[in-house]
């Protein structure tokens, strides 16, 4: 008699192992990789019913879904890693319409050949994200390609929540004389990375501010229901989504550089990079337009949250047809705040 | 930041700009040329135009080592770059300069051409190191502030026994672009580009010191303000220039004493002598053909010269008909003279390389001063008391 136990199934091993493509395959080796690593990370009732949706009742109000693929590299880099990233990014979209965000899927495009150990830690990191958060992951999937074809992993997160009627947060709710609020400083996220970048390494202690924003939000639109605008300025920084919403909204915006928070370590960085700190990407900040009369007790909600010690009223919007975003430079004098062109390059001498 | 803040401080801005117009005289104009890229960026970005009087006029000179490189250098750096294999080296701003049938090396690296961004050529040089199997190129362009640091790139490689590494050297000088200028007929004879002084490049001046502008000055007597990259460094410059104008001398004065001296490198000068020698002529992007004013590698590095491994012949290629790059280099047109400006020429959609650097002149009043010829409501009147929080920004006249 084999003194195997024969309920015995040999765990997978996160330590030496990496993805093969049998994980990916829809077979045991799958379904053993899902339960060992996903389900048992992200520990919900709905994920343990093993279906491929979850199904969940909906309460009062709108639905709101929004969806982000997260191709950050590298992959783990100072204060966090692509997946605390992929349930900050998507979480802070369903936010940023005044939302309750409720739940999360996940799905993941693995490379053969990747690590196991670093899926674990970047699984992991995501749990603990989410249970921070108060938003599960409640479905997901797990694709494997030919090595070569994917640069390690690539995780896309869908997420649903609840806005209340009454409550409308929309990009083309700007009104001239409203005040525009920016949520703490700027840079941290983009200038963490493109420290460990190849050929850019240098040492510093600027870490991401990847975080989930929806209390925040939460406590701003408790003070202040009637918001008009949200948004977190991600990829292209403040100045891309200032001209998104100046468009959206069709009307001009004046910011004043003065009054634009920005660690001196990242303003140091930028410096020396030819960056600017306007068009580098955030991950835990955002930006707020809301009535001149409501911007004070709105500030103030937001200065009395973790998350917004250092929010700072930075500008108000303007008539103006052709929907500029102006700065007045703390020099003195006046320029225009433009969409990004590209991708940033920095200057070469 | 040290030797940052203390050059953009705006209540010493206010006071210059005071200065400055105090001093001009009314009823005559002071037409100041800006040779360096940079500078153009600085005046852009900090809306230095804002405070000047109105009669100083500044005048963008080609000072951007990207946007004076001709079409025909960059179609044979694309085609290095698609030779199997290879792996060309290049600065940011180059790879997006469109050149012949509207590719880039941004466009030939996205058809599969091995085409790197690098900060510098030792950047290059580790890249040859890491991959002995791969011809590496470094696409290595500029005026004589990255001149030094390619010539020790080359040494490097020499020292090394670096098989693999070549340059594909495309160097341009300071002083032959700005004879060029002087020498044009526009300025000499027609008199289309009334030019009364310089602004003297920033890093050029470093490596160069302010000794070979001497010459200029004299013979031209014209003045020229080396001057640094901050705002407060152009202001002080164009006060310095003014008052040499209105005083009728003709002098070279450094504003960036804290960087230059009159004898400038020695150093990077002798780095610079030991590995290139002067081209015949060189064809520049707006100026044309301009005699003993660019570089190519010496005899002695010839197997690190990409232009005698590859056998790149150079083929001059017109600029594309509506482009006015030729003319704004050479000052004698401003960017919104343009037809296609802003229209079908953008930073995202160039046509001339004017456009593809942050530093061109038309990229500079594209991202930061086009607003200004489009009437836009409310310019003009000081700003509105600001809200709560925000000090309120003050615009000098």
């Amino acid at each position: 008699m084999s003194p195997v136990r024969d309920d015995y199934i040999r765990p997978v091993d996160f330590r030496n192992g990496r993805v093969d493509l049998t994980h990916g395959g829809g077979g045991r080796a799958m379904a053993q990789l899902v339960e060992e690593l996903f389900v048992r990370a992200f520990d919900n009732d709905l994920l343990r019913q093993g279906n491929d949706q979850a199904a969940f009742a909906v309460g009062a109000g709108r639905m709101v879904i929004s969806t982000d693929s997260h191709v950050v590299s590298p992959l783990f880099f100072p204060g966090g890693d692509i997946g605390c990233l992929s349930v900050h990014g998507t979480i802070n979209d369903v936010a940023m319409a005044g939302a309750r965000p409720l739940y999360l899927a996940a799905g993941f495009v693995l490379e053969e050949g990747f690590p196991l150990a670093d899926l674990k830690r970047i699984v992991e990191s995501m749990a603990a994200a989410s249970r921070e958060a108060g938003v599960p992951v409640v479905t997901g999937d797990t694709k494997v390609v030919e090595r070569g074809k994917g640069d390690g992993v690539f995780i896309t997160t869908t997420g649903v929540g609840v806005v209340p009627d009454g409550v409308r947060i929309a990009g083309d709710r700007a009104r001239p004389g409203d005040a525009i609020l920016v949520s703490g400083t700027i840079g941290d996220h983009g200038v963490a990375i493109m420290s460990l970048r190849e050929n850019l390494s240098f040492e510093t202690t600027i870490r991401s501010d990847t975080a989930a924003l929806h209390g925040l939000v939460a406590a701003m639109v408790d003070a202040v229901p009637g918001i008009h605008c949200l948004r977190d300025p991600t990829r292209g920084g403040l100045a891309t989504t200032l001209n998104e919403l100046a468009r959206q909204s069709r009307c001009g915006m004046v910011i004043a550089e003065r009054g634009i928070p920005v660690r001196p370590e990242v303003a140091a960085a930028c410096e020396f990079l030819g960056l600017d700190p306007l068009y580098v990407a955030n991950e835990g900040k955002l930006v707020a337009i809301a009535a001149a009369a409501d911007a004070p007790r709105l500030l103030e909600a937001m200065r009395a949250h973790r998350l917004g010690r250092d929010a700072a009223i930075i500008g108000e919007v303007i008539a103006d047809p052709h929907h500029f975003v102006q700065m007045d430079t703390s020099f003195g004098g006046r320029r225009v705040v433009d969409w990004l062109t590209g991708e940033q390059l920095p200057r070469i001498c | 930041m040290r030797f940052v803040d203390e050059f953009r401080d705006g209540a010493l801005a206010r006071g210059l700009a005071q200065a400055i117009a105090a001093e001009a005289r009314p009823g005559r104009t002071y037409n100041l040329m800006e040779f360096c890229g940079g500078h153009t960026h600085a005046i852009s970005r900090y809306g230095l135009t804002d405070l000047l009087p109105a009669n100083v006029h500044m005048i963008h000179g080609p000072g951007c080592p990207v946007c004076v490189l001709p079409i025909g250098r960059i179609d044979s750096a694309i085609e290095l770059a698609r030779r199997p294999g290879l792996v060309l080296c290049t600065y940011a701003d180059t790879m997006r300069v469109p050149a012949s049938q509207g590719i880039s090396l941004l466009k030939a690296k996205a058809r599969g051409a091995d085409v790197r961004m690098v900060y510098s050529s030792a950047d290059a040089v580790k890249i040859a190191v890491d991959h002995p199997d791969r011809d590496v190129v470094f696409f290595a362009i500029g005026f004589e502030t990255t001149t030094p640091p390619t010539a020790v790139a080359i040494r490097h490689a020499e020292a090394m026994g670096l098989a693999n590494f070549s340059v594909f050297c495309n160097h341009v000088l300071t002083p032959s672009a700005i004879a060029n200028i002087l020498e044009s007929r526009d300025v000499r004879e027609i008199g289309t580009v009334p030019l009364d002084g310089f602004v003297g490049p920033a890093h050029v001046s470093t490596v160069i010191g302010s000794q070979p502008y001497e010459y200029f000055a004299e013979e031209y007597r014209r003045p020229v303000v080396i001057a640094g990259f901050e705002p407060l460094d152009v202001m002080q410059a164009v006060r310095m220039l003014v008052r040499q104008l209105n005083e009728g001398r003709a002098e070279v004065e450094n504003e960036f004493t804290r960087a230059v001296t009159r004898e400038g490198n020695a150093k990077a000068k002798a780095l610079v002598a030991e590995v290139f020698e002067l081209r015949k002529s060189f064809e520049w992007r707006g100026l044309g053909e301009v005699p003993y004013s660019a570089l190519r590698i010496k005899e002695r590095y010839r197997p690190y010269d990409a232009e005698a491994r590859y056998g790149i012949g150079y083929r001059s290629v017109p600029d594309h008909r509506a482009c006015e790059c030729g003319a704004i280099l050479r000052g004698v047109k401003s960017p919104a003279d343009c037809k296609v400006f802003g229209t079908v020429c953008t930073p995202d959609n160039p046509i001339g390389s004017c456009m593809v650097s942050s530093e061109g002149a038309c990229a500079a009043h594209y991202t930061y001063g086009r607003f200004r010829s489009v009437p836009v409501v409310g310019r003009g009147a000081p700003p509105k008391a600001a809200p709560a929080g925000v000090p309120a920004a003050e615009v000098a006249p």
